[in-house]
C-alpha cells in the first residue's frame, strides 16, 4: 500500500510537470496570439505598445528561457501573473476555489445520494416497469447535456413557477458572510446566520443538480449491476436459505459488498463533474474555477490556463489516489503491492 | 447478437428506433426541411411554435425545426468522426506500445495517461480557442483528447492476444511484424475497440455539443445544436428557441447510450442472464 502511494505521489510531480509542458508547447505551437487576444485594436497598430507587451510578459524571450523561468517561480509556489485579470494566478485560483468546492461537494452529494437509491431500487425491482423507469432515468443523466439541462430547469423553476432563486451564490440584496473558508454554507453556519445558510442553500440546488446529473446516471447504473452480481452469489444463496427476510438479505449482506465498486465510480465522477462545472458556472453566474478556466481558454491568457490546469490535475490524482486507498480498506482482496 | 438484443432488452430497442430516427432525419434533411435553415425573416422574429413555424422562429427569424433537422448532419458526422479517427489512433498508439513492450511501452503508456489526466475540456477549450473556430478544428481538439482510452483497450487486447500459440506459429512461419500485427492481432483485438467506440458515441457528441454551445465550433450561421442552445440562453424567456436543439441533442445521445448500455451488459457474462 505504501508503495503504492509513493509510486502515485511521483506520478503526480511527473503530471504537473507533463501539464506545465504541455501548455507551453501549445502555447507557441498555436498560430494565434496572446497580443492579438489581450490587447485592444489600436494598441495593435502601435508596434511600440505590441513590443512592451511582449517584453512585459516575457514573450520576447526564447521558449525555454521562458519555461525555465516559469518552472523555477513555480517550485516557489509562484504561478505567475494572469494575462486577463493582472492579478497573481494563484491568489485569483484561491479566490475562485472555494465557490466550486461547495458546488462540487453539493454536486456528488446529489449524485451519490440519488444514485445508489435508484441504483438499488432497479436492482431488487428487476425487469419490472420500475426498473426499466429508473434505467431511462440513469440513461437520461449520463446523456442529458448540462448546459440545457440548466437552461430548461432555471426557465421551469425560476421563471416559471419562481420556486428557485435565480444565478448566483446569493441573492442580490443579500451580503455574503465573511470569509473565513470561503463556502459560504459553512461560514453562514459558523456565523449562526440561519437566513442567510438557507439562501446559499437554495441556490446550490438548481446547479448542483445540473452538476450531478451526470455521475448520478454513472453511479446508478454501477450500483444496479453490482448488487445484481452480489445477488447471484453463493452467500446470498446461503443467507436466503438459512430463511432471512428479503430485506435483511439486501440490508446486511449484498448492500456493502454491491457498494464497493461504486467507490470507483465517484472517483471518476470528480472528474466529469470538474468538465462539468465550465457549463454549470457560466449558465449560473458561479464565481468559480470553471467560469475561470472558460475565460483564460479563451482570451489564450497562457499562465492561467496552466495554474488552472495544474490545481484540476491534482486534485483529479489526489481523489483518485484517496478514493484508490478506500477501496482497499473496503475490499480484502484488492492489493496494490505485488 | 443483435436479434438476442433486441428480444432481450426493451431499452436496446429504443435506442436502436432513436438512432435510426436520428440517421433518416440527417440523411432527409434537406428534403425534408420546411425553409431553408439559414434563411433569415426579420418579419418573423422570436415567433411562437405554431402551425407555420412548428419550432417557432428563433432572433434573426430562422425556422427552428429546419435547423435542428439540418444540425442533426453536423452533430452525427463530428461523433462519427471523433470516434473514427479516434480509434484509428489509438488502435496504432496502443498497436505499437503492446506489441514493442518493455520501456517503449512504458514511456508510451506514461504518454497517454499524461492526456488522459489532463482536463479535457480545458485542453479542447485551449485547442479551439487557439486554432480559431471551424468544424475541423473542433474535431482535431476532441481527437487529441479522446485517442488514450482506445490506446489502453488496444494495448491490453495486444498484450493477451500476441502471447497466443498462433502468433508464435506465424512468427516461426518468417511473417514480418507488420503482418503479424494486421493478419494475427488486429483483427482478433478489434472487438473490444468496437464495443467501446458504441459506448463513447453518446459522450462525444455531448462532448461536441458543448464546445460548440460555448462557441467553440463552427462560426454563426451553422445551424449546430449546441451553438443554437446558446442563442435560447440569451432569451430564456423565450424558450423554444433553445429547447428544441437541446432535445436533439438529448435524445440522439440518449439513443447511443441505450444501445451502448445493451452492448456492455450483454457482452458482460456476469449480467447476461440479468437482461
Amino acid at each position: 500500500m505504501f508503495r503504492y502511494i509513493l509510486r502515485r505521489l511521483i506520478f503526480l510531480i511527473f503530471l504537473m510537470v507533463g501539464v506545465t509542458i504541455v501548455v507551453f508547447l501549445l502555447s507557441h505551437a498555436v498560430p494565434s496570439d496572446p497580443v492579438v487576444a489581450n490587447l485592444s485594436q489600436r494598441n495593435l497598430g502601435d508596434a511600440e505598445m505590441v513590443a512592451a507587451f511582449r517584453a512585459k510578459w516575457g514573450l520576447d524571450q526564447p521558449l525555454y528561457r521562458q519555461y525555465f523561468t516559469y518552472m523555477s517561480n513555480l517550485v516557489q509556489g509562484d504561478l505567475g501573473l494572469s494575462i486577463r485579470t493582472q492579478r497573481p494566478v494563484a491568489a485569483d485560483l484561491a479566490r475562485y476555489f472555494p465557490a466550486t468546492i461547495e458546488l462540487a461537494a453539493f454536486g456528488i452529494l446529489f449524485a451519490t445520494l440519488f444514485g445508489v437509491l435508484f441504483g438499488v431500487i432497479s436492482a431488487i425491482r428487476r425487469n419490472t416497469f420500475a426498473d426499466h423507469f429508473l434505467r431511462g432515468v440513469s440513461v437520461f443523466g449520463v446523456s442529458v447535456p448540462s448546459f440545457w439541462l440548466a437552461l430548461i430547469m432555471l426557465f421551469i423553476f425560476y421563471l416559471g413557477f419562481g420556486v428557485a432563486p435565480g444565478p448566483g451564490r446569493i441573492s442580490p440584496r443579500v451580503s455574503p458572510p465573511e470569509t473565513w473558508s470561503g463556502l459560504y454554507t459553512l461560514d453562514a453556519l459558523r456565523m449562526g446566520d440561519w437566513a442567510l445558510l438557507g439562501d446559499a442553500l437554495s441556490h446550490l440546488v438548481l446547479p448542483g443538480i445540473c452538476l450531478g446529473m451526470f455521475t448520478m446516471g454513472l453511479i446508478t447504473r454501477t450500483t444496479r449491476s453490482s448488487l445484481l452480481e452480489v445477488l447471484s452469489l453463493d452467500f446470498i444463496r446461503t443467507a436466503r436459505a438459512k430463511g432471512l427476510a428479503e430485506k435483511n438479505v439486501i440490508r446486511k449482506h449484498a448492500l456493502g459488498n454491491a457498494l464497493i465498486p461504486v467507490v470507483t465510480v465517484v472517483g471518476v465522477g470528480f472528474g466529469n463533474l470538474l468538465s462539468g462545472m465550465v457549463f454549470v458556472e457560466t449558465i449560473f453566474a458561479w464565481p468559480g474555477i470553471g467560469q475561470y478556466a472558460y475565460q483564460s481558454a479563451k482570451n489564450l491568457d497562457f499562465p492561467a490556463i496552466v495554474g488552472v490546469s495544474l490545481l484540476i490535475a491534482v486534485n483529479y490524482v489526489l481523489i483518485n489516489l484517496t478514493v484508490d486507498i478506500l477501496y482497499g480498506l473496503l475490499d480484502p482482496r484488492v492489493r496494490y503491492d505485488r | 447478437m443483435i436479434r438476442s438484443l433486441l428480444r432481450r432488452n426493451r431499452l436496446f430497442t429504443i435506442g436502436l428506433a432513436l438512432c435510426a430516427f436520428w440517421i433518416m432525419i440527417a440523411l432527409l434533411a434537406p428534403l425534408i426541411s420546411p425553409y431553408d435553415p439559414l434563411g433569415q425573416d426579420m418579419t418573423a422574429r422570436f415567433q411562437k411554435p405554431s402551425l407555420a413555424h412548428i419550432c417557432g422562429t428563433d432572433s434573426l427569424g430562422r425556422d427552428i425545426l429546419s435547423r435542428v433537422l439540418a444540425g442533426s448532419r453536423i452533430s452525427i458526422g463530428a461523433g462519427f468522426l471523433t470516434i473514427l479517427l479516434s480509434s484509428v489512433v489509438g488502435v496504432v498508439y496502443g498497436g505499437i506500445a503492446g506489441y514493442l513492450g518493455g520501456a517503449v511501452d512504458e514511456i508510451m503508456m506514461r504518454g497517454a495517461e499524461l492526456v488522459q489526466a489532463f482536463p479535457t475540456i480545458i485542453l479542447a477549450m485551449v485547442i479551439s480557442a487557439a486554432l480559431g473556430p471551424s468544424l475541423f478544428h473542433t474535431l482535431l481538439a476532441m481527437v487529441v483528447i479522446w485517442w488514450p482510452n482506445y490506446a489502453r483497450v488496444m494495448r491490453s487486447m495486444v498484450i493477451q492476444v500476441r502471447s497466443n500459440e498462433y502468433v508464435e506459429a506465424a512468427k516461426s512461419l518468417g511473417s514480418s511484424d507488420l503482418r503479424i500485427f494486421f493478419h494475427e492481432i488486429l483483427p482478433n483485438s478489434i472487438g473490444s475497440i468496437v464495443v467501446l467506440a458504441t459506448v463513447d458515441f453518446g459522450n462525444a457528441i455531448l462532448l461536441f455539443s458543448g464546445l460548440s454551445f460555448l462557441g467553440l465550433g463552427s462560426p454563426p450561421p451553422t445551424p449546430e445544436w449546441g451553438a443554437m442552445v446558446s442563442d435560447g440562453a440569451d432569451y430564456l424567456n423565450d424558450w423554444w428557441i433553445a429547447t428544441f436543439p437541446g432535445i436533439g441533442i438529448l435524445t440522439m445521445s440518449m439513443g447511443a447510450n441505450f444501445i451502448g448500455d445493451g452492448v456492455r451488459d450483454y457482452l458482460d457474462p456476469k449480467l447476461r442472464h440479468e437482461v
